[in-house]
């Protein structure tokens, strides 16, 4: 059967120089990085070298690039690391409505501990008015954290212009950059953040690598304590064939982003223009413009989710949803309603995810199977109107 | 997988999906909040669900269990089909992942509730047949147990003030804590 990867916001496939890139660490290479004898040098260099490609990728300083093992860690420790060092100046922490859960459960759990969370609304297309944020600052409030591009309906946030508010406020400012880095341009420098966070395998890294960008002099407490490893900002013996992964992934990044936003850009237009012209009830999603190039997100109307996922993955093509049944929280996804869509409209959303290696044939295969699993999904569906009626 | 390959046949050949124009019940439970909906659309025939349709808006859980249960109650008696519970469903499938066990409640409610719509609707047309008859003979209703005579629609005899109700099977006039009907002889005379 044919088998089409349209989930690559979940997860990329690692790329093979990547996986050439970090076999010689898991085999030759071992030593810890901390020992002092040439064994330990080898892999420490590695690591620094992993660094400074990334560094370089986000346009910071190699000191300012501290490894974690996912985008949800980074998130954790920049949240609570930032908060618990600043918490004699105040304890309101600003953040939008749309967040990653991993930004939403941190602020909750540090609700526990005293701090207030103000969320900021979005517009109908997920997007965050600074001005709001502006509004959402008070003498307390110590750190705002809003995503640069969220992962269920691709619309990129003017994240630059609320650091600015930010740095207008005296507040720190951190972005959840998971779904951005290795898909669009990120400059620290140009967004003028205190703290981003990246993960590998949103860009043919490995999963379990990732990384947290503090700014210099930015005051993050540690989330986990031991040695010194990562300027003693987070212990724990470092993964290093993950890490040597991400540098890897992080070079090819910085030279081929642009021509893979080329390639993958059109393939995106392409779906959502199909969408719109082929189908009936199928509502686009997020921004229909600003927008990450591989991301094409829609609500499907009258149907759920995780049974569209069911058949598409029986003609073996991998997406993902945001409904409720899809969650194993059996929560609608709050981004969606966020945005001001109604509980059953959440529940047909649908989300494609690409890569350049992505072909046209796979969207006229997309096309040629999807429009009989709705039609026999709405035949079920006591919501769906029927045709005599109308 | 996360779902059996019985949830996952079922879910993609459902049986008995659609609706029943002339239902003789109709059981709708579920909304969009919670994640699923359900209708389920029975027609009764001496006392036997004769058939059985259904609607579904949810997950493969959902779907897979509405098509089991109307699978499980078709040909059923009325009393079988109202004993089939959550864990049956959810057996006959041979099991579905914990967070999706309430999906399982949703179907037999669903079925549960056509039957009872249609206990209900039969209870009232019987009713209405019943006083019409009575209207028409201009013949007076009686209290089945001390014979004193009622106008047909009061809750209790104005003379034994002994409580009434229908029976759900023929209609007629009995005391409301009875467990067998003294017209129709029917046992099961309540949901």
């Amino acid at each position: 059967m044919r088998r089409v990867y349209f989930d690559h916001i979940a997860t990329t496939p690692v790329h093979p120089q990547v996986m050439e890139a970090m076999l010689p660490y898991l085999n030759d290479f071992y030593g810890n990085p901390q020992s002092l004898h040439s064994f330990g040098q080898e892999t420490a260099s590695a690591i620094e070298s992993a660094r400074e490609k990334v560094a370089q990728l986000i346009e910071a300083e190699t000191e300012e690039v501290f490894f974690t093992s996912s985008g949800t860690e980074s998130n954790n420790f920049a949240i609570k690391g930032m908060a618990l060092a600043q918490k004699t100046k105040g304890k309101n922490i600003v953040v939008s409505a749309v967040e990653h859960q991993s930004v939403l459960h941190s602020v909750k759990s540090l609700e526990k501990s005293g701090f207030s969370v103000t969320e900021v609304p979005v517009d109908q297309f997920g997007l965050v008015d600074p001005e709001d944020v502006r509004k959402a600052i008070t003498p307390e409030t110590i750190l705002v954290s809003v995503l640069l591009a969220n992962g269920e309906v691709g619309t990129i946030e003017p994240v630059a212009s609320v650091a600015k508010v930010c740095q207008e406020q005296g507040v720190l400012c951190h972005t959840d950059a998971v779904d951005a880095v290795g898909n669009i341009p990120v400059s620290v420098k140009n967004l003028g953040v205190d703290a981003l966070s990246l993960a590998g395998n949103q860009f043919y890294g490995p999963t379990g690598s990732a990384v947290l960008f503090l700014k210099k002099g930015t005051r993050c407490l540690p989330q986990i304590d031991g040695g010194i490893q990562e300027s003693g900002k987070r212990a724990g013996s470092e993964n290093i064939a993950g890490i040597v992964g991400l540098g890897t992934a992080a070079e090819i990044a910085q030279k081929e982003l642009g021509v893979w936003a080329d390639k993958v850009r059109p393939l995106r237009d392409t779906i959502i223009q199909r969408m719109e012209q082929e189908m009936d009830h199928v509502i686009l999603t997020g921004h229909p413009t600003n927008r990450l190039p591989h991301h094409a997100s829609f609500c499907v109307k009258f149907i759920e989710g995780e049974a569209m996922l069911l058949n598409l993955d029986m003609k073996g093509i991998a997406a993902a949803s945001g409904s409720a049944c899809t969650s194993r929280a059996l929560k609608a996804s709050h981004v969606l309603l966020a945005m001001g869509l109604d509980h059953a409209t959440a529940q047909g959303s649908l989300v494609f995810s690409l890569v350049e290696k992505n072909t046209t044939d796979d969207i006229d295969y997309l096309f040629e199977v999807f429009p009989e699993i709705i039609e026999r999904l709405r035949q079920m569906s006591p919501l769906y109107p029927n045709q005599e009626e109308e | 997988m996360i779902y059996s390959e019985k949830v996952m046949e079922h879910f993609q050949n459902p049986r008995n999906v659609g609706t029943i124009e002339d239902a003789d019940g109709v059981g709708k439970v579920g909304n969009p909040v919670c994640g699923d909906m359900m209708e389920f659309y029975i027609k009764v025939k001496d006392n036997h669900i004769d058939d059985v349709k259904f609607k579904t808006f949810g997950c493969g859980a959902a779907i897979a269990v509405s098509s089991m249960v109307s699978e499980m109650a078709k040909s059923k008696t009325l009393e079988e089909a109202m004993a089939i519970t959550n864990d049956d469903v959810a057996e006959e499938l041979d099991g579905l992942p914990k967070n999706k066990l309430h999906c399982s409640n949703l179907g037999a409610d669903a079925l549960h509730k056509a039957i009872e719509n249609y206990r209900e609707k039969k209870k009232a047309h019987e009713k209405e047949v019943d006083v019409k008859a009575h209207e028409e003979k201009k013949e007076k209703f009686f209290c089945p147990y001390c014979d004193g005579p009622v106008e047909g629609m009061e809750e209790a005899c104005r003379s034994c003030h002994v409580e009434l109700d229908r029976c759900d099977e023929c209609g007629k006039l009995l005391r409301k804590d009875a467990d067998k009907c003294p017209h129709c002889g029917a046992t099961k005379i309540r949901v």
